[in-house]
């Protein structure tokens, strides 16, 4: 164990059926320190997290532990917990019904009584010298969700933790909040805890955070001090892109017939939803591949899903070829010709007991109607022409969508909304999880898509696929849209300036 | 690079397979093997079981008479029930528990209309078609009232159908001011005995053609489509501009109208009604024929034949046991083992180690390069 140090990971590895999701990593905390754990989705961030809370048995490596002799064996998140390791998860895992008091020490008292006196007493000064507003007697549900949370950590801290992992904390909660969450956070550090503080807000990363481990595809890319690495730089090591590769491939492709006649196919303006984004203007042309990007959690996909109606839209107009359209529920958007391909392709995409064919023909059987089914051959026409032009595979058009891999299961997504011949394509991270073939032929598809005429938005964490399939960049950072990059300013360096924004030029 | 492997196993139909596993992954194997063991034992055991006769009944007509005869008469109303129950299951992934209290209500509004509001009748008051339509429209309404607590309030099935279970039979009574009226007229008891002429019960009739109504709306609508699409993931259905709400809503409406059907057979039976007791525990059987058709009780795809083969082994059962005198009492222990025995036969768990009883090795990870 290296000096100062609570908690020293070395050369962890951990395979999943098919996947290498940590290769080799190594993650050093130390004592009071606040550690961000940085990366893209699929990185491998939760799964160390897992590896290291006992939720994941691992594959290979060491786990160090400040005051364990040997290397640390933790086979459950109960032999974590009881090496000093807890974990705060970004849902709230505590029961809103009962008292704060209950929630703190629920699990962790002794035979079958319980001293509520003692309890209550003990929470209060836990509470207390943490600065926590809540009462112990309080119902937990009656708290802020910021306050639950830091009960939640309070919950932590009061087991003796010496490793408090912080998964994505801060994402439900609003500004205020969090400035109360990070001020707690600062006392635990003076008091010598390690914190592992897992985020997708970089502003807040660099707010808190002493130093930054970087993972990329399940490997280490460095661990850095926080002074030592500017935003654009962490940016570029999370998206595994140097600065200066300034190799510009959209050359390839070469340039899209975007029509500038008429109207714009889709035109929406202060368009604004529940789902928590701030107003946005957005437009597209015929022909024409727009993206939006930023990192995970700014907001991309809570533009593409009011533009489809998927939330609840609050506010803003839109056009459709120069149209008023009111865009209420998906089945209007469906109906005025746009498609939604989901970012989450399991919970919002596949049905997954129903048959490939039922998948794919979903989405024009409900524009068609109620009464009138798709016979059984016209379905399994329609199913086998798109099995074949997608090169879907699958056992039978019968098979049930689960048993496919991620990406056949996409293209099945896919083949249902090409079936129904939208005027507007809205692919949300289409390739993410997906084999780099698959990858290829869908951006492929996407480019000829549009010079058939369609209008696609494209949105993907991977820059390099942005760049070779769009024309335009809408960029999104915390929530609003900051900027738009067109011609020119498409480059790699570029757009992760306005990802990053904040201080850096 | 994290690159998913595709697996083979998922892709390829295994050409190894027994003939024991396909039949035991089919999801009708449990009923149908439940059914020829009923067939078998009561072969065995007595063969007159199966004989069937004519008799006169009491209004001097030849009849059908037998214990085959009252399989299928008495299961009419568990087979109507059953399709509903399996619509309501699959898109809402719980149960109605309301069912046999609404039948009382539905039976309890038909009687006093054809009583005309009296204590009894010689003659029917009003057309009893119309009467019976309006008992359906009346327990639609019932069945629309528990399908929006479960769909716009998201209240779970089994609670909120507690309501009409616990306060149905009360409605009932009151519809009739307390009263238990009786209607003498023949021709109200035909949906429930005998059409003149007809030596076949006219219940079977009745439930085959719902049988036959239900297998057109599935194969003509998408409400097989919709319903499990739904059932299984209702953030998908809703990007594919369904209204997972609306679904929920039709399927309750939908057994309403079958536990109205239901509740007139069997109020027909007798042309009286009893409230506390007409078909009590009846919404119990019907959740059990879903689960023997094999149907996943958490809703999602479902098979409606499965539900009306379920129901009618659950006939069969109670006609066996009765055949062999084992008094009513003692009935629903008897028939609790068997129930027992096929429900922990039909769990998924079973099944699974039932298909695979030489399951391949699982393989090792596979690293790639």
């Amino acid at each position: 164990m290296r000096e100062g140090a609570v908690l020293e990971m070395r050369g962890i590895c951990k395979y999943f059926p098919g996947v290498r999701a940590l290769q080799d990593v190594d993650f050093t905390l130390r004592e009071g320190e606040i550690h961000a754990l940085m990366g893209e989705n699929g990185a491998g961030k939760s799964t160390l997290i897992k590896v290291l809370t006992g939720v994941y048995p691992k594959d290979g490596g060491e786990v160090h532990i400040k005051g364990i002799d040997g290397a640390a064996v933790i086979r459950s998140p109960q032999d974590a917990q009881n090496a000093g390791i807890s974990t705060v998860y970004q849902e709230i895992t505590l029961c809103p019904n009962l008292t704060v008091a209950e929630n703190m020490y629920i699990g962790r008292t002794k035979g079958a009584g319980a001293n509520w006196k003692a309890m209550n007493a003990g929470a209060g000064k836990i509470l207390e010298s943490l600065g926590i507003p809540a009462s112990p007697r309080q119902q937990l549900g009656s708290c802020s969700i910021a306050v639950q949370q830091m009960v939640a950590i309070a919950r932590a801290v009061d087991m003796e933790c010496k490793v408090l992992i912080l998964d994505e904390p801060t994402s439900s909660l609003d500004e205020q909040e969090v400035v109360k969450l990070f001020g707690l956070m600062r006392d635990l550090k003076a008091k010598g805890v390690g914190i592992i503080f897992v985020t997708h807000f970089l502003e807040q990363v660099y707010e808190v955070c002493d130093r930054i481990t970087v993972l990329r595809d399940g490997q280490l890319v460095g661990e850095y001090v926080i002074e030592d690495l500017p935003r654009v730089q962490l940016v570029s090591k999370m998206l595994g892109k140097e600065l200066d590769d300034m190799a510009d491939i959209k050359g390839e492709t070469g340039g899209q017939a975007v029509s500038q006649e008429g109207a714009p196919v889709l035109e929406a303006q202060g368009l604004c939803s529940s789902a928590g984004i701030k107003p946005f203007d957005f437009s597209i042309r015929k022909g024409e591949v727009n993206g939006f990007t930023g990192l995970l959690g700014s907001g991309r996909s809570e533009c593409v899903r009011a533009i489809f109606g998927a939330d609840h839209v609050t506010a803003g107009t839109v056009k459709m070829d120069g149209r008023e359209a009111r865009i209420k529920k998906p089945l209007d958007a469906m109906r005025q010709g746009i498609g939604y391909l989901p970012e989450d392709r399991k919970g919002d995409g596949i049905v997954g007991d129903l048959s490939v064919r039922e998948n794919i023909i979903l989405a024009l059987q409900v524009m068609k109607g109620f009464f009138r089914p798709f016979s059984r051959a016209q379905a399994e026409a329609f199913a086998d022409e798109y099995i074949k032009l997608l090169e879907i595979k699958t056992a039978s058009a019968d098979t049930p969508i689960k048993s496919l891999s991620g990406g056949n299961q996409q293209k099945c997504i896919l083949a249902r909304w090409l079936l129904t011949d939208p005027k507007y394509l809205i692919l949300d991270e289409p390739t993410r999880g997906i084999d780099i073939g698959t990858k290829i032929e869908i951006q492929k598809l996407v480019l000829k898509l549009a010079s058939e005429g369609k209008s696609v938005t494209f949105i993907s964490s991977e820059i390099d696929e942005m760049l070779r399939t769009c024309s335009r960049l809408v960029v999104m950072r915390d929530r609003k849209a900051v900027g738009e990059l067109n011609g020119e300013d498409l480059t790699q360096s570029k757009i992760m300036a306005t990802i990053a924004g904040g201080d850096e030029k | 690079m994290t690159t998913p492997v595709k697996n083979p196993e998922t892709q390829v139909r295994r050409p190894d397979e027994s003939l024991w596993k396909r039949l035991t992954r089919q999801q009708l194997f449990i009923p149908v093997a439940a059914l020829v063991l009923l067939v078998l034992f009561n072969l065995i055991a007595d063969p007159t079981f199966f004989t069937v006769s004519v008799k006169e009944n009491s209004l001097g007509n030849p009849v059908l008479s037998g214990n085959m005869v009252s399989v299928l008469d008495n299961a009419s109303e568990l087979v109507i029930l059953a399709i509903g129950m399996t619509l309501v299951t699959a898109s809402s992934g719980g149960q109605d528990i309301s069912v046999g209290a609404t039948m009382t209500i539905a039976g309890s509004v038909i009687l006093r209309l054809v009583c005309g509001g009296q204590a009894a009748a010689d003659t029917m008051q009003m057309n009893l078609f119309l009467a019976v339509l309006i008992g359906i429209v009346v327990t639609a309404l019932f069945g629309a009232f528990n399908g929006t607590l479960v769909a716009y309030f998201n209240i779970q099935p089994m609670v909120a159908t507690l309501i009409m279970y616990t306060a149905g039979r009360s409605i009932a009574a009151w519809i009739n001011n307390n009263q238990l009226p009786i209607i003498n007229d023949v021709a109200f008891k035909y949906a429930g005995t005998f059409l003149p002429g007809i030596p076949v019960p006219t219940p079977i009739f009745i439930t085959a053609l719902m049988v036959l109504v239900f297998w057109l709306v599935l194969k003509f609508t998408n409400l097989g489509l919709y319903t499990q699409s739904v059932g299984i993931n209702p953030n998908s259905s809703r990007l594919n501009g369904l209204n997972p709400k609306m679904i929920k809503l039709l399927t309750y409406v939908i057994l309403g109208v079958c536990v109205a059907v239901a509740g007139y057979i069997r109020i027909s039976r007798s042309g009286s009604i009893n409230y506390s007791r007409n078909a009590e525990n009846i919404e119990m059987d019907a959740i059990l024929a879903v689960a023997l058709g094999g149907n996943a009780l958490s809703g999602g795809k479902f098979n409606i034949y499965g539900s009306i083969l379920g129901a009618y082994v659950i006939q069969f059962l109670t006609t066996t046991l009765y055949k062999y005198e084992v008094p009513s009492t003692a009935l629903p222990a008897y028939k609790a083992v068997v129930v027992i025995l096929l429900v922990v036969l039909s769990a998924p768990v079973v099944r699974e180690k039932l298909s695979s009883m030489k399951k391949a090795p699982v393989k090792a990870v596979k690293e790639v390069s």
